[in-house]
């Protein structure tokens, strides 16, 4: 209940222009991966899910922000089921290991049947570009090969609810699914990912 | 219903459901007579456009019938969703965002609220003259200057386009006029209706006899078969209606000419608007017709002119 009325006013406010270049009631298990620049990200990306797949799809998001105060933690973990990951080194745990204890989780959530939401930049883009890719992704690949990867293209989100900003202006935006990415996770790391990044560049570019 | 026992309404509403009906009936015949491709695109569009208009014209009239409140509300929303996307093609840069917010979150239900209340005073001069200083201040106080006069510029314009100009439709429900008191939203609907009309008559002359472009580097589609069958008409069908409305035939006779020559000119100014912005339409919102603001850009311009003509010569 609460999901779909949050569902439709993220819809509203985003005004967000749905394209599908890939089956979007395809019962596979997948990957998506989208260019970050809101904290409105996945929450546009998984209220432009059908229904039944929003149901199995867990947005992965940093716990730095959505684990701070009630009503964030009440919709990252109630409402979203967000897998909750911490982006910054703490004193008792530095940074090779929390790296590895953030995707140890996203891997349990895969393993579990679970759909995810990634950004592979890690962090939020100013300026709307998109920037180099973090290797979380091909880890993920190559712990899930039989999941599809599916690059997500987002626009205009940062001009709607900027890095910085509290409140959100409403803006039309545009949220573009694409095929499955072809490359496998048996190349090489940085190829790979280098393919995925160019994946989601052409879905701006085809626009 | 208590409108129905006003002969007026009765007669509009009836009118409004027959050009509809017979609209559908002819969209439909055409979709078994199309033969080419483009005929049949062309047809398809039709047939989009008349059932966006169902929705439309019920959406419009359930408001009107409602009242006043409801009225103003919907033109309110109808503002905040024009609004989003004429800032949506403007060149903002991050320092413009809480200005915006404001436009969007204070600014438009304030302008609206100003109505309901029926401030005229205020309600005249909020926007072109606090806004428009309040604006520049916090745009100024931002700090930044990078193509800083096009983007106070455009977000004004923005404003008055969608929300100042919007605003003078339900406008017209607090104008007191001797003899016509609560009957306002029979003006409503009279302007809505013949700018509305005039619109899709300009369309319909243009595509059976349009030959000479009137300004084919802004919208190849406009000729002057079917700005002058379209205005023609439309006046003709407003000077029909002078029963329903304050005016004597004559006088609704030159209030629908100058309000169809208004919304023409207001079609032309924004589609130069979408010109320089690179794109085809305003929005996707309205199956066949593109964005809100592609349906109301003719009422953009005419409401303010209409209202303001009514106030000057009927108005208590």
């Amino acid at each position: 209940m609460i999901a779909s009325a949050l569902a439709a006013v993220s819809r509203l406010i985003t005004g967000a222009v749905v394209e599908w270049r890939s089956d979007p009631h395809s019962a596979a298990q997948r990957i998506y991966f989208a260019n970050h620049s809101s904290h409105l990200d996945f929450i546009v990306i998984w209220s432009a899910l059908p229904p039944a797949q929003r149901r199995v799809t867990m947005p992965v998001a940093g716990g730095d922000y959505w684990d701070r105060g009630a009503l964030r933690r009440y919709l990252a973990r109630e409402v979203f089921h967000a897998v909750l990951i911490e982006r910054r080194p703490t004193a008792d745990a530095p940074g090779p290991s929390t790296a590895r204890a953030s995707l140890e989780r996203m891997i349990v959530a895969l393993n579990s049947g679970s759909s995810l939401i990634v950004f592979p930049e890690g962090t939020r883009s100013t300026s709307g570009e998109v920037g180099t890719f973090k290797s979380g992704l091909f880890h993920l690949a190559r712990a899930r090969p039989d999941a599809e990867l599916i690059p997500v293209s987002l626009e205009n989100l940062n001009r709607i609810l900027p890095k910085g900003e509290s409140l959100p202006v409403p803006m039309m935006s545009r949220v573009i699914f694409g095929p499955p990415l072809r490359s496998s996770p048996a190349e090489d790391k940085a190829a790979f990912l280098a393919g995925a990044r160019v994946s989601l560049l052409q879905l701006r570019s085809a626009s | 219903m208590s409108l129905l026992r006003d002969p007026a309404w009765r007669g509009l509403l009836s009118g409004i459901g027959a050009v509809l009906v017979v609209a559908s009936v002819v969209g439909w015949i055409l979709s078994h007579r199309a033969t080419s491709v483009a005929g049949r695109a062309t047809v398809e569009n039709i047939n989009a456009r008349i059932r966006a208009w169902w929705v439309m014209v019920l959406i419009f009239l359930v408001a009107v019938a409602t009242g006043t409140t409801i009225s103003i509300l919907l033109f309110g929303f109808i503002s905040f969703l024009a609004l989003r996307e004429f800032v949506t093609l403007a060149p903002t840069r991050p320092a413009d965002h809480r200005a915006l917010f404001w436009l969007f979150f204070v600014v438009t239900p304030l302008q609206y609220y100003l109505i309901w209340i029926e401030w005229y005073g205020l309600f005249s001069i909020l926007i072109p003259v606090y806004i428009s200083i309040l604006l520049a201040i916090r745009t100024t106080l931002a700090g930044d200057t990078e193509r800083f006069l096009e983007r106070t510029a455009t977000n004004y314009w923005g404003l008055m386009i969608c929300v100042y100009f919007v605003s003078h439709v339900p406008a017209l429900l607090t104008l007191r006029i001797r003899g016509y008191e609560h009957q306002n939203a029979k003006l409503m609907v009279f302007l809505v209706v013949v700018v509305q009309m005039s619109d899709v008559l300009q369309y319909v002359w243009g595509k059976s006899l349009g030959r000479r472009r009137i300004a084919p580097a802004i919208s190849p589609n406009k000729t002057w078969e079917g700005l002058v069958g379209g205005v023609l008409s439309a006046t003709a069908l407003g000077t029909l209606l002078w029963w329903v409305t304050p005016f004597s035939p004559g006088a609704a006779a030159l209030m629908a000419l100058v309000s169809t020559l208004m919304g023409f000119a207001g079609g032309l100014i924004m589609s130069a608007i979408k010109r320089d912005r690179g794109v085809k339409d305003f929005g996707s919102l309205i199956a066949g017709h593109g964005g809100v603001l592609d349906r109301i850009d003719s009422l953009c311009f005419a409401a303010p002119v209409f209202f303001h003509l009514i106030r000057f010569f009927y108005a208590a």
